[in-house]
C-alpha cells in the first residue's frame, strides 16, 4: 500500500498516511486564490464548479476512508450523502436555517443510519457486504421518493442558503466556494490524523488481516461499525454542502449510480490513499466536464479514459505520482 | 375472480423470474469461475436485444432475428473477453468493477451513436401476438407462454450441460475450488472463453426475448444488471441453482409485489396514500428480501465455495 519507508520518513509507520504539505500547500494556495482568477478571467461560473467538485472530493474521501482503509466496499454509500442533503432541506423548511445546527443535524442523521445500517451490514463479507449496503441504500432511495410531503419524486427546493452568520453571506458563490474548501481541508487533516492515530491503525490492520486481530482480541466489529458511522456522517456533511449548493434536494442523489460514482471516484483516484478520492472526484468531474464541452457522445471519450486508466494504474492516479516520486 | 389473478401474477413473476434467470446464471458463473465483478453483463444484453430488433428489421422475420442476433451476442461476448476482460482476471474487485464500468459506458455511448437515443420496437412474431385461452374464463398471452417455455428449456438444458458433461463438471469445479481445479488441469484460458460466451448467448436470449416485452432503449442493461446481481446474490455467488431458485422468487416477489400491495392497501388505507406509498413499497420489497436473506445465510441461500 505505502512504498517502503525512505530515508525521509522512517519515522512513519507504513500505516502513516501523511499529508506531504510540501505538494499540499502550492496546491491549496493556488485553490485559495482561484476564485480570483475565475473573475479576472471572466469566467465566474467556474468558482461554482469548484464547490462542487470539492463537495464531491470530501464525499468520496468518507468513502475511501471505509473503502481504502478498511476494506468495506460500501455500494450504497450516496445514501448517506442524499440523508445529509435531505435532512438540510428539511430543517429549513422546518425553519432551521442556521448552518451550526442544520449541518452537525445532518451530519447526525446520516451518522445515526450508517451506524444502523453499519451494524446489520457488517455481519457480512466481501460481494455479500457490497450488496447488502446497496439494498439498504434502495430502500431509503424508495422511501424517499414515496415521501410526497418532501416532494417525493420532484425532489423539495429549498428557500436559501443556510446562514452562517460572522457576515458570511453563503449565497454568495464566492464565500460558498471558501467555507466548502475550508471544510474539506479540515475533514482531509481530521481523516489524515485519525489514520495515524491507534484507531486509524488497527482499522487498517483489521483490513490487512481481520482474523488476526480477531485473534489478538481486538473487537473487530466495533472498529469497522465506528468507521462505517463516521464516514456516514462525513457523507451527510458533504450532502448537507451538496444541499446548499444546488438550493435543491431529490432523490435522484441516492440513486445507486450515483453510489457507484463514488465508488468509481475512490478506485479512479487510488483505494487507500489520502488524497485518492480528492484526486478521483477532480479528476472524474473535470474529464467529465472538458468532455460534455467537445461532444454529446462525451462518455464514450470518458469509458476509454477510465478503461486506460485501469490498465496502466493498476491503484489509481495516486499511486502514479508515488511511483514517479520514487524512482 | 381472486383465483384468477393470483394465477397470472404468478405467471407474469414466472415470466419475469426465468429471464432473469438467463442473465444470473451467466453472471454467477463468470463471478464463481473467474471471481469476476463484471459490470459490463448488463451491456450484453442491451446489445444482444439491439441486435436482434435491428436483424428482425432487416430479415423481416422474428426467428431469424433472433438467432443470428444470439450469435451475435456471443461473438460479441467473446470479443469482449479476449481482447479486454481477460486481462482483469488477475486484478482485484475494485479495478474490475472499475474497468467494466468504462466497458458499459462505452457499451451506451456506441449503441446511441449507431441507434440513437431514442427506443426502438422489436414486435413479436404474428403467430404469438395475440391471447391464448388457457382454460373457460382464463386468458394469456401467447407470447407470455412462449418466453415461459424458452425460460425452462434453455434452464432445462443448462443443467443437463452443467451436471452431465465434462465441461460442466470443470465449470463446477471452478466454481467451488478455482486453484484446485486450475491444479488439476483444467484449461482454464479456453473454458473462461466459453462460459462467457455462454453467459453472452443468455444474455442475448434474454435481450430477445424481453425486447418486445419492455422497450429495447439504451441503458435497459444497468437496471436488470442490478436485479440480476440481487439475484445471484441471494442465490449464493458462483451457483446455478441458486440463481435459478433466486430469479423465481425474485420475479415472483417483484412482480406480485406490484400488482397485489396496491390492493392490499387499498384495504387498509385512503386512495390517496395509496398511490404514494404502494409504488414505494412494492419497489422496496426485493431489498427486504436480499437484506433478510442475507442476514440469516450471510453467504447466501446455496453457497457454491466449499
Amino acid at each position: 500500500m505505502t512504498p517502503h519507508p525512505t530515508l525521509e520518513d522512517t519515522a512513519d509507520s507504513i500505516l502513516d498516511h501523511r499529508l506531504h504539505w510540501r505538494w499540499a500547500a502550492p496546491v491549496l494556495a493556488l485553490l485559495l486564490v482561484f476564485p480570483l482568477i475565475a473573475s479576472a478571467l471572466g469566467m465566474d461560473f467556474y468558482v461554482s464548479l469548484a464547490s462542487r467538485i470539492l463537495i464531491f472530493a470530501l464525499a468520496a474521501t468518507s468513502l475511501n476512508l471505509i473503502l481504502g482503509f478498511g476494506g468495506m466496499v460500501s455500494f450504497g454509500h450516496a445514501a448517506f450523502v442524499g440523508l445529509g442533503a435531505y435532512a438540510v432541506a428539511i430543517f429549513m423548511q422546518a425553519g432551521i436555517v442556521n448552518a451550526w445546527l442544520a449541518w452537525p443535524l445532518a451530519m447526525l442523521v446520516s451518522a445515526g443510519f450508517a451506524l444502523v445500517i453499519g451494524a446489520i451490514s457488517l455481519r457480512t463479507q466481501g460481494v455479500y457486504f457490497i450488496m447488502i449496503t446497496l439494498a439498504f441504500a434502495q430502500m431509503l432511495f424508495y422511501l424517499v421518493t414515496s415521501l410526497k410531503v418532501y416532494g417525493g419524486d420532484d425532489g423539495l427546493s429549498m428557500a436559501g442558503r443556510s446562514i452562517l452568520g460572522f457576515g458570511l453571506d453563503l449565497a454568495n458563490e464566492r464565500v460558498f466556494y471558501y467555507v466548502t474548501l475550508s471544510i474539506v481541508v479540515l475533514a482531509l487533516v481530521a481523516v489524515a490524523r485519525l489514520l495515524n492515530a491507534r484507531f486509524g491503525h488497527v482499522l487498517q490492520a483489521i483490513h490487512e488481516n481481520e482474523v488476526r486481530m480477531t485473534a489478538i482480541g481486538f473487537p473487530v466489529f466495533r472498529y469497522k461499525l465506528v468507521a462505517f458511522t463516521l464516514a456516514g456522517a462525513l457523507a451527510g456533511l458533504a450532502g448537507a454542502l451538496l444541499a446548499n449548493l444546488g438550493g435543491f434536494v431529490s432523490p435522484a442523489l441516492m440513486q445507486w449510480s450515483q453510489s457507484g460514482m463514488l465508488m468509481i471516484m475512490v478506485i479512479l483516484g487510488g483505494v487507500g490513499y489520502l488524497y485518492g478520492g480528492v484526486m478521483g472526484a477532480v479528476f472524474f468531474l473535470l474529464l467529465e466536464e472538458l468532455l460534455t464541452h467537445f461532444t454529446i457522445h462525451w462518455q464514450l471519450g470518458l469509458g476509454a479514459v477510465l478503461l486506460l486508466v485501469v490498465l496502466v494504474a493498476p491503484n489509481g492516479l495516486a499511486s502514479l505520482i508515488k511511483l514517479r516520486r520514487r524512482t | 375472480m381472486n383465483a384468477i389473478l393470483v394465477l397470472e401474477q404468478a405467471l407474469n413473476g414466472l415470466q419475469f423470474g426465468l429471464m432473469l434467470f438467463l442473465l444470473a446464471a451467466g453472471l454467477t458463473l463468470v463471478f464463481g469461475i473467474m471471481d469476476m465483478i463484471n459490470l459490463a453483463h448488463g451491456s450484453l444484453y442491451m446489445v444482444g436485444a439491439y441486435l436482434i430488433a435491428t436483424l428482425t428489421d432487416a430479415l423481416g422475420n422474428f426467428w431469424l432475428g433472433l438467432g443470428f442476433g444470439i450469435l451475435g451476442a456471443a461473438l460479441f461476448g467473446v470479443l469482449l473477453e479476449v481482447s479486454i476482460l481477460r486481462r482483469l482476471y488477475q486484478r482485484d474487485h475494485l479495478s474490475q468493477v472499475l474497468g467494466t464500468f468504462a466497458i458499459m459506458l462505452m457499451c451506451n455511448e456506441t449503441v446511441r451513436l449507431i441507434w440513437g437515443a431514442q427506443p426502438i420496437s422489436l414486435n413479436p412474431p404474428p403467430a404469438l401476438a395475440g391471447p391464448v385461452e388457457l382454460f373457460p374464463g382464463f386468458s394469456y398471452s401467447s407470447y407470455g407462454l412462449f418466453i415461459i417455455g424458452v425460460g425452462l428449456l434453455v434452464a432445462g438444458l443448462l443443467y443437463l450441460l452443467i451436471t452431465r458433461t465434462r465441461v460442466g463438471m470443470q465449470v463446477r469445479a471452478g466454481a467451488a475450488n478455482r486453484e484446485m481445479a486450475l491444479a488439476m488441469g483444467v484449461n482454464v484460458r479456453n473454458l473462461f472463453t466459453a462460459v462467457f460466451g455462454v453467459g453472452a448467448a443468455l444474455c442475448g436470449i434474454a435481450g430477445g426475448m424481453l425486447g418486445p416485452v419492455l422497450a429495447v432503449q439504451v441503458g435497459m442493461g444497468e437496471s436488470i444488471l442490478i436485479l440480476a446481481f440481487v439475484v445471484i446474490v441471494i442465490g449464493g455467488i458462483g451457483s446455478v441453482r441458486g440463481a435459478f431458485l433466486g430469479a423465481l422468487i425474485v420475479g415472483v416477489i417483484d412482480t406480485a409485489g406490484r400488482a397485489l400491495i396496491p390492493m392490499l392497501f387499498a384495504m387498509l388505507m385512503s386512495p390517496e396514500a395509496v398511490a404514494n406509498a404502494a409504488p414505494a413499497v412494492a419497489s422496496i420489497m426485493i431489498y427486504v428480501l436480499m437484506a433478510t436473506v442475507l442476514f440469516f445465510r450471510p453467504r447466501g441461500l446455496f453457497p457454491a465455495h466449499g
